[in-house]
Parts: C-alpha cells; structure tokens; sequence
C-alpha cells in the first residue's frame, strides 16, 4: 500500500509505503495517515465499481482503509472558493 | 527571509505530467482523454451531472435536458510549500473534485459556495463544453 499526497509544485509524493499485514509496516502507515489528516488533508481511496467503474471512496481513520487498498491519496480538505 | 512563490514554468509542467499520470490511474483512460481534449472532467448520475473544470467551479447540469443549473466554488489550497505556491496542478485539482465527487457529493456540494450560473465562467463556454462532449461521448 502506498500512501500518496498531491501537492502544489511537484503532483503526488510518496509519503509511506508498507505491507498493511505485517506490523511493522501497518504502524508506519497509520502514523503516517493520521499525520495528514491532522495537517487537514482528506483522504480517499480509489478502488473499482460495479462494472469496472473507477469509484473513490473518502476515509477518516486507518481502520476504514481496505487490506487490498493499493493507494491512499491525501490532498487538500476543501475550502468554499 | 520569508520564502515566497515564483512561477517555475519546468517544474509546473512536471509537476502537471505527473498530476496527469495519477489522474489515469485513478480516474481511467477515458477520463485523461476527456481532460486533455476538452480540459475538464464530468461526473453525471440519472439526473444531473458536473462539469469539474480545474481552479474553476464545479457547474451542475441537467442530465436530461442539458440546462445548467447553478456554479459551485471549491478550492482545494495547499500553503505547506510557499515557494511552490497554493495551488495543486490542474490535473490534481480536477481529480480531488472528482474523487470527491465520487464518494461524498453531499460533503463537497455542502462546502461550496454557489452562485448563479455565469459568476464565474462564461455560460457560454459551458454549453460549448457540454454539447462537444456529449457529442464525443457518443
């Protein structure tokens, strides 16, 4: 699983990457993920849909990230404009 | 000294390579094509649908009729670089939209501020967008 962050000036950077299953590895990424969110960033995972669909679906804890999840992208919550 | 943004047109053209890159893997194929040709995204259900043109509101559309019904502005601002400035490449802010579109429309269309349309962009163009991309679509 890589945890991804879009940001201005460079597009996505790698923030943690990490075999959920293995311990070691899960508590780096939830370290990581609970960082951003506290920095004020959304997360969401993209995933497939019914059909092949691309769908994208908004998590607010490590918890709610599925085992399979290959990414996590982190940006910026968003602000009235 | 205070560090403040200026403009680096190489690293913005990477930078949107590879917001465009992430966009194909999350979005899709068809979903780049849609953006490089027409520079916008859509998401459209039974009813209505959105355009997501990048650092620009979100237009709602009748999905039968084609009406546009009002404008949504959200921003999605990053201040943590300075000299890189506060705004995601086009590529990226049109793909937070999207994803978050996708999987909260109530939370996203709650943060926005909406206008009547033609606060913004040109009504105009956006018919123009919306007929030439239904047109490709089919």
């Amino acid at each position: 699983m890589k945890l991804l962050r879009m940001t201005p000036g460079k597009g996505d950077v790698l923030l943690a990457e990490g075999d959920p299953a293995v311990a070691e590895d899960e508590e780096r990424l939830v370290e990581e993920f609970r960082r951003q969110l506290d920095l004020g960033m959304w997360a969401a995972v993209p995933h497939e849909g019914p059909g092949g669909s691309r769908e994208a679906t908004m998590v607010r804890d490590f918890s709610e990230v599925p085992l399979s999840a290959e990414r996590v992208i982190f940006f910026p919550q968003a602000a009235g404009g | 000294m205070r560090r403040r943004y200026v403009r680096n047109a190489g690293r913005e053209r990477r930078a949107e390579q590879r917001a465009r890159d992430l966009l194909r893997s999350t979005a899709g194929d068809e979903a780049l094509e849609v953006y490089e040709r027409f520079g916008l995204l859509s998401v459209e259900n039974a009813e209505y649908g959105y355009l997501i043109y990048p650092h620009r509101p979100l237009v709602a559309y009748d999905a039968a009729s084609g009406e546009l019904l009002s404008e949504y502005c959200v921003r999605f601002r990053d201040g943590s670089d300075p000299e890189a400035g506060e705004r995601l490449p086009d590529a990226d802010d049109v793909l937070a939209k999207w994803m978050a579109l996708r999987a909260d429309e109530h939370e996203l269309i709650g943060t926005a501020n909406v206008h009547p349309l033609g606060r913004q962009l040109d009504p105009a163009m956006v018919r123009r967008d919306l007929t030439a991309l239904r047109q490709w679509q089919k």
